[in-house]
């Protein structure tokens, strides 16, 4: 369905809307009136990163000098405000030993990139493309 | 919870559920679309599952 012209978003309120995307996942899509999509994408993010933590998994830290790592870095913090919390309240330190160590990572980088595609598909609908 | 089957139904159906509401708008099209991806991460899981089987670790 394509937004008609008056639906869509000025220059300044879509960086506003690709912020709140990235900080509650589905804001974005809840701001522009898409109120199915963006309570599953609520819901199903922030489930899946908190079951990364659950996991064992690792929020890895800015290593330029591992570049995947620093990747991996960048997809974690992609989910916003949950990664935030998680690692002021001292979560995602990971257990390399425990058995669902590498499905936690997988859970919080594929949650913070997951959102990265919902944040796009916000801007594309923000902007009548969709 | 250890079940690496479990796991990984846990993993495809979160994915599937994202993967359908953002690619479709009808919310049958969500219900198939989301199916099938869903049976194509478990399918596509065990397929290559047993194929790996004859080989050492």
């Amino acid at each position: 369905m394509r937004a008609t012209s008056a639906e869509q978003a000025q220059p300044g309120s879509l960086v506003l809307i690709c912020l709140a995307g990235w900080a509650i996942p589905g804001a974005a899509h809840l701001w522009l009136g898409h109120r199915m999509k963006g309570l599953v994408f609520l819901v199903a993010l922030p489930l899946m990163f908190a079951l990364g933590l659950l996991f064992q998994g690792r929020l890895f830290p800015f290593e330029l000098s591992q570049p995947l790592v620093g990747l991996a870095a960048l997809a974690d913090l992609a989910i916003g405000l949950p990664y935030l919390v998680a690692t002021s309240l001292g979560y995602g330190a990971g257990q390399v030993v425990a058995p669902t160590y590498e499905y936690g990572n997988t859970f919080l980088i594929v949650a913070g990139l997951l959102n990265v595609l919902v944040i796009l598909d916000a801007y594309d609908v923000a902007v009548g493309r969709k | 919870m250890a079940s690496h089957f479990l796991l990984l139904v846990l993993f495809a159906l979160l994915v599937s559920v994202v993967f359908a509401v953002l690619m479709k708008d009808e919310p049958r099209e969500q219900v198939r679309f989301g199916g099938l991806l869903f049976a194509g991460f478990v399918g596509s899981a065990l397929v290559l599952g047993w194929l790996m089987y004859p080989f050492p670790l």
